[in-house]
């Protein structure tokens, strides 16, 4: 390594810091039961017998491996790198969330508990949360922002065919940091039979590190597959941040390769010289909100802002502590991506490889587009495609519409 | 009315749970601050009685309103005061505290107005304990040293700070026992006795209890409930015991009142300093139900 850390694959101390990001900061009430779910975790991890249910489970009902697939037309319209796929778009439930869903739900069945709530954005983390619960026969509650439940319908009576109940969020700006912030509630009140099964990795400790370890499934399977297709490893993987777990999942093999450039796209809606976007990175700082320290959109006085991204599943304020920890450190690039240039990047992948991202892969997608064309034939890009967008259908008519009617002949 | 805190006309034998809770050890004693709350619990008990504590959330519904409530409350009968500093997403508060502190947002408070709020109570109230409540991120981003130094020099006694469990507390203990404010460390149902000494060791002034897993302005626990954990507690503390969530009537509070060192009411406070309900009224008879709990 020619880095100044030996690795940067160590992950949180074991207080859950990650340098100074990440840690435990809820309310006492809570502590012993994260204490109880980073106990039960760290038993599951040394069990075989657990990696191999859910082997079994990510094998014949997530569908796993997802293929890494070369995206021919893109790359040759694009002239520069090539670009592949990581078609996590594939799994059962249309998104990658279903990773770390299906390791939550058999820790928490190992845990004893038989009551799931979990927060939601996109709705493709409530549907995962749904679905897994329907699997094995557990109530389900799923806290969504009134804003999200209206701009993801079709997630939202997914959820509802698959048993689950949807407790509309209308507090604060009635998105997904508020949607955490009722779950959490939930938690606090529920604490006996109740496991909350956090969506992205963040949260407090453990759940930052362990949905990034379920998560990694998605980088593992990547190295494997690009050896296989190129010999060789990729030269770069792009994917889109909104807690962050999609990125944390495919970057975390790779962070000790220093050859495989990371980069990240954070929403940066109608742009970071605006008040209305979700790149905590780029315009926001250090500070404390869902049990742990990160960057974080805020006002001088520490009160935290609403963010704003055309995609629900971008919509927060802040980003899992590990991703705050790797910019810091500069290991993994974070970059800003418009609704504008992810609308452009959804029409263009539909159109040209006939896949319809889902928005929040679309940020992924758009900072590629302008990348590849800047880089050799030879240079391997990897993108992750998080998620396929038939949930965004609703939201991009409205969009063009209002925006490029003329575009959409 | 009684001046809080002072022995009243009938002073009743301690109870033996009173007899039983020493004087807390104080880190700083030599500061003004750090005594006022030593002070009033001292007081209490060769009152014979348990305290009341009346949580506000600064700046609601505005800053003027606010500070009329703040101001009148000591003669009203509480004897420890808690003032709420107002955060976008408090994550342990129920509807009626999270609506208080969006009307205190929106009116424009900041952490610096509370503050100024605070030092304005101490130009007239010297002897009330004061502590802040609230969450750590309007603290961290106004900086932890800086905090400390403002909160002691407007008046300050101590903090509450519901998002920083003991293994997160260090990073605002040392800043706070350097300007002499004390950690008022939570403790729940959910705390078991393992985990209780880890709790301890940062706590300073009493310790607050919350009697029921929830939210605040929820349900109320038991008095037998209560009874059972203030006497867990006292086996592993000589901090006096401040009980609360929940409570919501003079009858609740001086149900409380008779095992723990002070009852705490919050939300039902802010609902009557929403509706603008005659909320100092609501305090004294609050203090009249606490006072008579142990007659
Ligand atoms: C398809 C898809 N991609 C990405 C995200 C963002 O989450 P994360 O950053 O945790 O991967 C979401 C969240 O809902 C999603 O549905």
């Amino acid at each position: 390594m020619t880095s100044a850390l030996n690795t940067y694959r160590a992950g949180a101390d074991e207080r859950g810091h990650f340098g100074l990001f990440g840690g435990r900061y809820v309310a006492e009430t809570l502590m012993p039961l994260i204490l109880e779910v980073e106990q039960a975790y760290r038993a599951a991890r040394a069990d075989p017998a657990f990696q191999a249910e859910l082997d079994g489970y990510l094998t014949h009902y997530v569908g796993r491996p997802s293929p890494l697939y070369h995206a021919r037309r893109l790359t040759e319209h694009l002239g520069g790198a090539k670009i592949y796929f990581k078609r996590e778009d594939l799994n059962h439930t249309g998104a990658h969330k279903v990773n770390s869903c299906m390791g939550q739900i058999l820790l928490a069945q190992r845990m004893g508990k038989r009551r799931i709530i979990a927060e939601t954005g996109a709705g493709q983390h409530g549907v995962a949360t749904a679905t897994v619960c329907a699997l094995f026969g557990l109530q389900c509650v799923i806290y969504m922002g009134q804003t999200d439940i209206e701009r993801q319908a079709p997630n939202v009576f997914r959820m509802k065919l698959l048993g689950a109940e949807v407790k509309p969020v209308t507090s604060g700006s009635a998105t997904l940091k508020d949607a955490m912030n009722d779950a959490l509630r939930d938690w606090v009140t529920n604490v006996e039979d109740t496991y909350y099964l956090i969506g992205t990795v963040a949260g407090p400790h453990p759940f930052p590190t362990m949905v990034r370890d379920f998560q990694s499934v998605i980088g593992e399977e990547t190295r494997t597959q690009c050896l296989a297709q190129e010999g060789r490893l990729p030269d770069s993987i792009v994917a889109c941040i909104g807690g962050g777990s999609n990125a944390m999942g495919i970057f975390h093999p790779f962070l000790d390769e220093p050859g495989v450039r990371l980069i990240g796209t954070e929403a940066a809606g109608d742009g970071v010289d605006t008040d209305r976007h979700a790149a905590s990175m780029t315009g926001g700082r250090p500070g404390v909100l869902h049990g742990n320290r990160t960057y974080l959109l805020q006002t001088e006085d520490g009160q935290i802002t609403e963010a704003h991204s055309i995609s629900a599943g971008l919509d927060y304020p802040g980003v899992g502590p590990e991703h705050a920890w790797l910019k810091d450190s500069g290991r993994v690039q974070y970059v800003p991506v418009t609704d504008r240039a992810a609308l452009d990047a959804f029409q263009m992948t539909t159109r040209l490889e006939g896949i319809i991202p889902a928005l929040e892969s679309a940020h992924a997608v758009a900072h590629a587009m302008e990348l590849a064309p800047t880089l050799p034939a030879d240079h391997l890009m990897v993108i992750n495609m998080s998620g396929r967008g038939d949930k965004d259908v609703n939201t991009v008519a409205e969009a063009l519409g209002a925006d490029m009617g003329e575009t959409l002949v | 009315m009684t001046t809080p805190g002072a022995p009243s006309a009938t002073t009743p034998a301690m109870t033996p749970a009173m007899t039983a809770a020493p004087t807390a050890p104080l880190s700083a004693g030599t500061t003004p601050s750090t005594g006022r709350l030593q002070a009033r619990f001292a007081a209490l008990r060769a009152a014979g009685r348990a305290g009341l504590v009346t949580y506000l959330m600064a700046g609601d519904p505005d800053r003027e309103t606010g500070q009329a409530v703040l101001d009148g409350l000591p003669a009203a009968g509480a004897d420890i005061i808690e003032l709420g500093m107002p955060f976008s997403d408090p994550m342990a508060d129920g509807p009626t505290i999270q609506a208080a502190g969006q009307r205190a947002l929106k009116a424009g408070q900041t952490l610096k107005d509370t503050l100024a709020m605070l030092a304005r109570f101490r130009e007239t109230d010297t002897e009330t304990p004061v502590v802040l409540m609230g969450y750590y991120n309007p603290i961290y981003s106004y900086g932890a040293d800086r905090f400390a130094a403002d909160a002691a020099a407007a008046g300050a006694d101590g903090c509450i700070i519901v998002d920083l469990p003991p293994e997160e507390a260090p990073e605002l203990t040392g800043p706070l026992a350097e300007h002499g404010l004390h950690l008022i460390m939570l403790t729940a149902p959910t705390t078991d006795e393992a985990r209780l000494p880890a709790v301890l060791a940062h706590a300073g002034g009493f310790l607050y209890y919350a009697s029921i897993t929830g939210i605040t302005g929820t349900r109320a626990a038991d008095e037998a409930q209560v009874a059972a954990a203030v006497t867990r507690l006292r086996a592993h503390t000589s901090l006096p015991i401040a009980v609360g969530f929940g409570i919501r009537t003079p009858a609740q509070a001086a149900a409380i009142a008779r095992n723990a060192d002070a009852a705490v009411v919050g939300s039902a406070l802010v609902d009557r300093i929403a509706t603008g309900d005659d909320p100092l009224g609501f305090v004294a008879a609050l203090a009249e139900g606490v006072r008579g709990a142990r007659l």
